[in-house]
């Protein structure tokens, strides 16, 4: 035993987050008690983060096969074919609790860490989305926390090369305490060189590759992501990790170099919990086990525990196992980019991970316990009492809109509905020429290459939603709401929506309420993904996003990743000309309950979210692709947050050139205005088309609600009733400045 | 031929190769910074754009003792057409082959955007295909993009033409408003003395076909490769 290591008990054991029954199974499992080294390696193995006991009971509900699909859920990432013998490979993370600790480094390490998901896979990462969420601006430490979380995803993203294409920004009260940094990216690789993580073939090397290992990160799975925030988390700064996209841009290259010689047998990335994580869970896929020797593992720091060495979070490193004789293979190629890379153990047959430092065992584990048999955990789940409560809204009381102009300006100034352009202009989205549409879409869409540089017909659209509002009132429906839009942001582009992969943020799942939002999400999601044909594929949880007994509203962020091909016809989401039809796709009802027009306009965040009808929605995505195809649609944009008004400004302001395209829509006055304007019923799209009579025949024929309601044109949005009552009448140009202007005026002034 | 180099964190290296190789229709290959020798038919080095060495220290600024660099030094005394985008740009003037130097951009964020730029100098072999006040709409996507030279030489370089791009409205008009990075007189791109070595801050490379959002790109990578035929043919 090292002298510095404290004695481990059950103490030591409750420090590391273990409770008692597990700490009485660690004992049993070994038949005695663990070394203070084995004691790390379990506390972080079986952490919610790096265990998911909270949640594989429920996750199991989840469809994740499909005629595309081939890898779900299980390896660092899902892989779904997109024809022609190659595969996107995509994964969706968080990086929440770093993020509001250390903003900067945690949001870059957020990004690395999904891009070495992706790489690990043998794919070459083309895009990243994020889905960020902070307080409301108006508080100094959340517009520091935004700032920071732009400049690290930046930072990172453009310096490896990889552009950002898409994501979306919130602000909302509930992260305050905690904000959200979800991180997305997906790669592309030939379908039949997909790698997996796995230590097969005894006697073969283990190898370490990348940066060197340093006391950084120690503890960032198991305590940073495993429990509530305290008012003293600043404590916490040392847990987080410093990102170095230089080397991540160079492991990367020389990581896709050398899977391409075939030499590579399984390889993973160093993530939570660093060597210890990575190691096992190679070594339990493959049914083996490893001996490695930690003296042989590049240091940073001098004087490091085998404890420190094992528990490193440090960025930028991976592990492979190659095959054995070819190890001069693999070093050349890490050498030639100047990386460290080393044979740091063996395979081995027994089934055991024994780890060597200065010449003393120092800890001897079977794999399968650690890795494979952790705990589940079968939390009690509660309807929170407040739920039922919250849902209630009377419209008849709900003051009429006075001035429907006024209430227009007033969301278009709100950061959630504002544009991004402030934070998307920080972020390369042109690197790897093949950003066909570009951040402020309903959804990205990114021409593939081959490996070999040629471009080919395809093209990958991808989006990312969570209403979280939709979601505090009615985390069933809003969970269903939230993959009804991406899968619909992604067919406005007029691709084919292929998979989901999510990042289910909550609070603390000790909490019944919190439990209960969490399998009330999944159902949601599993009933919509299966309803439209989506798989999930891949995924993450993010539990404990609570401070002070405050948790986040339930944010089941997910993403869409659709196909289209060919890829020269696609639609944009704002008015390409003027003389164009403007078609509503989609029934609009009296739904206000949740909307961004009364939580501004009445200051209510009340009411059932709007009803989503995935049977429609299936429909209205088979249209939009159809439509595409076609010719029929010359830009489609998805009805959602402020309602069918803010969708029509947005789709006035086309990038660039100022002051857009105007039009003149009239709706008919069946419902309340405030309805019609800002309501936000789903599964609506509004079209703009050369070729109204075909669209509105294809619809008829689909069985979907379509109108024509009116035609580009002109500097102005002008919006009237049936009757012909004015309701809207404002200059794009001075709408648009409202809506651009938002941002950094608070931001910047 | 068209040597492409590649350094440790280039990320437009591949966008480049592509660019010539797909959209022009020209040989080119990847010549990797290690090596000491540039490959012995080449007709142009291009420096691409990215994060060399993490643009740790500054950008560039280890870049340019790369062993390749005292090839492509060799090459352009010689007369070699030489272009560099971006870091490769930042590259070119911490290397002494072009003058000044690129500082952090006013607001010292990263900016990623389309920007017009106007042709200040249409008889350089970089911009041959345009005409002078012709308006090339071009992305840029940089953290350190505001070109600064002393005002002595500012003045001796205006005289001698070396001023090639301008940041400019899309009237055409060079204003402040105009300028994202705060370069000095709006300068994107400047050629050296000799007229053979070219550095901007936007990306050609990323403008080489309309449906990817403009092929204004083309214009400065077709006149290097006009630029390259005519040299051969005058040596033929």
């Amino acid at each position: 035993m090292n002298s510095n290591e404290p004695p481990v008990d059950l103490a030591l054991a409750r420090e590391h987050g273990l409770s008692d029954s597990e700490y009485a199974a660690i004992c049993e499992i070994l038949g005695r008690t663990p070394t203070f080294p084995e004691l790390g390696i379990f506390s972080v193995m079986w952490s919610e983060h790096c265990s998911y006991k909270s949640s594989k009971k429920h996750l199991r509900e989840l469809p994740t096969q499909g005629q595309c699909v081939l890898q779900g859920p299980g390896e660092n990432a899902g892989a779904v074919s997109i024809g022609d013998g190659l595969a996107a490979v995509f994964k969706i993370e968080s990086h929440n609790h770093p993020s509001f600790i250390e903003p900067k480094q945690g949001a870059a390490t957020g990004v690395g860490g999904i891009l070495r998901d992706i790489f690990t896979m043998g794919a070459r990462p083309v895009a990243s989305l994020n889905s960020i969420r902070f307080g409301p601006l108006e508080d100094p430490k959340h517009r520091y926390l935004l700032r920071g979380v732009v400049a690290g995803i930046g930072g990172y993203g453009n310096a490896v090369g990889v552009p950002t294409v898409g994501g979306e920004t919130d602000f909302r009260s509930c992260y305050r305490g905690n904000i959200l940094v979800n991180a997305f990216n997906v790669g592309v690789v030939a379908a039949d060189q997909i790698f997996r993580a796995s230590a097969a073939g005894v006697g073969n090397p283990v190898i370490y590759a990348g940066s060197k290992t340093g006391r950084d990160g120690i503890h960032g799975a198991s305590l940073l992501a495993s429990s509530e925030f305290s008012a003293a988390g600043e404590e916490k700064r040392p847990t987080v990790q410093v990102g170095d996209p230089f080397t991540e841009k160079c492991l990367i290259e020389a990581c896709l170099e050398v899977m391409r010689t075939g030499a590579v047998v399984g390889i993973q990335d160093m993530g939570a919990a660093g060597l210890t994580c990575s190691s096992f869970e190679m070594a339990s896929r493959a049914g083996t086990g490893i001996e490695m020797d930690l003296d042989r593992v590049p240091q940073r720091a001098a004087h490091m525990t085998p404890y420190e060495l094992l528990l490193s979070e440090s960025q930028e490193r991976m592990l492979l196992v190659a095959e054995a004789g070819r190890e001069e293979e693999v070093r050349a190629i890490f050498a030639r980019w100047d990386l460290a890379v080393v044979v740091v153990g063996r395979v081995t047959a027994d089934g055991r991970m024994r780890v060597r430092w200065h010449g003393k065992q120092v800890v001897n584990i079977p794999v399968d316990p650690v890795a494979a048999r952790s705990p589940e955990l079968d939390r009690p789940a509660e309807e929170p009492r407040t739920l039922r409560e919250n849902q209630k809204l009377d419209l008849a009381a709900v003051i009429p809109e006075e001035d429907p102009a006024a209430a227009l300006r007033e969301l278009l100034d709100s950061p959630r509905l504002a544009s991004k352009a402030w934070v998307y202009r920080q972020y390369d989205q042109f690197v790897q020429g093949g950003t066909l549409i570009a951040p402020g879409g309903d959804a990205a869409l990114v021409r593939v290459r081959q490996e070999d540089g040629t471009a080919t017909h395809k093209a990958l659209a991808l989006a990312v939603d969570c209403n979280p509002r939709f979601c505090f009132l009615d985390p069933y429906v809003g969970t269903v709401a939230a993959v009804a839009e991406a899968v619909r942001n992604v067919a406005c582009t007029g691709a084919r929506p292929l998979a989901l992969t999510n990042c289910l943020n909550f609070g603390n799942p000790e909490k019944p309420e919190i439990m209960w939002q969490f399998q009330e999400a999944v159902r949601g999601l599993s009933d919509a993904a299966r309803a439209l044909e989506t798989p999930v594929i891949s995924g993450n949880v993010s539990f404990y996003n609570e401070t002070a007994g405050r948790a986040i509203d339930p944010t089941p962020t997910v993403a869409a990743v659709g196909l289209l091909e060919p890829c020269e016809r696609f639609a944009v989401s704002s008015f390409p000309a003027p003389g164009l039809a403007v078609i509503l796709l989609g029934e609009t009802r009296a739904e206000l309950g949740g909307s961004e027009w009364l939580a501004i306009r009445r200051g209510l965040e009340v009411g059932s979210p709007p009803l989503v009808d995935l049977e429609h929605e299936k429909r209205l995505i088979a249209l939009l692709v159809e439509g595409v195809a076609r010719g029929w649609i010359a830009s489609a944009h998805d009805i959602a947050d402020g309602g069918l008004a803010v969708a029509l400004a947005e789709c006035c302001f086309s990038a660039g050139t100022l002051p857009g395209v105007g039009v003149r829509v009239q709706f008919p006055d069946v419902l309340r205005p405030e309805a019609w304007l800002f309501g936000e019923s789903t599964g609506r799209v509004l079209i703009s088309t050369a070729e109204p009579e075909a669209l509105l025949r294809a619809a008829r024929s689909a069985g979907l609600p379509a109108r024509r309601v009116g035609e580009t044109g002109g500097e102005r949005l002008v919006i009237r009733g049936e009757s012909g009552r004015l309701w809207i009448d404002e200059s794009t140009e001075a709408l648009y400045h409202i809506w651009s202007r938002a941002l950094p005026r608070r931001l910047e002034e | 031929m068209f040597a492409v180099l590649q350094f440790p964190g280039s990320n437009d290296d591949r966008d480049m190769l592509f660019a010539l190789k797909s959209v022009l229709g020209v040989p080119a290959r990847l010549v990797w910074h290690k090596e000491t020798e540039l490959p012995p038919n080449t007709q142009g080095v291009l420096l691409p754009g990215g994060f060399s060495y993490g643009d740790y220290l500054r950008p560039g600024a280890m870049a340019r003792f790369s062993p390749i660099m005292a090839a492509v030094l060799r090459f352009a005394e010689a007369g070699g057409l030489v272009l560099g985008t971006c870091n490769g740009f930042q590259i070119l003037c911490e290397a002494g082959l072009l003058p000044g130097a690129l500082r952090p951009n006013r607001t010292l964020q990263f900016i990623c955007e389309r920007v017009w730029v106007r042709v200040e100098n249409a008889r350089t072999p970089f911009t041959s295909r345009a005409r002078a006040g012709q308006l090339l709409r071009l992305p840029i996507k940089h953290g350190d993009g505001a070109y600064f030279v002393a005002a002595d030489e500012l003045a001796r370089m205006q005289e001698r033409g070396q001023i090639v791009l301008r940041y400019a409205d899309a009237s055409g008009a060079v204003s402040e408003a105009a300028n994202p990075n705060g370069a000095i007189a709006n300068i994107a791109g400047i050629v050296n003395e000799a007229g053979n070595v070219f550095g901007l801050m936007p990306h050609p490379e990323h403008a080489v076909e309309p449906l990817l959002g403009g092929g204004d790109g083309r214009a400065i990578l077709g006149s290097l490769l006009d630029a390259v035929r005519q040299r051969a043919e005058v040596r033929a």
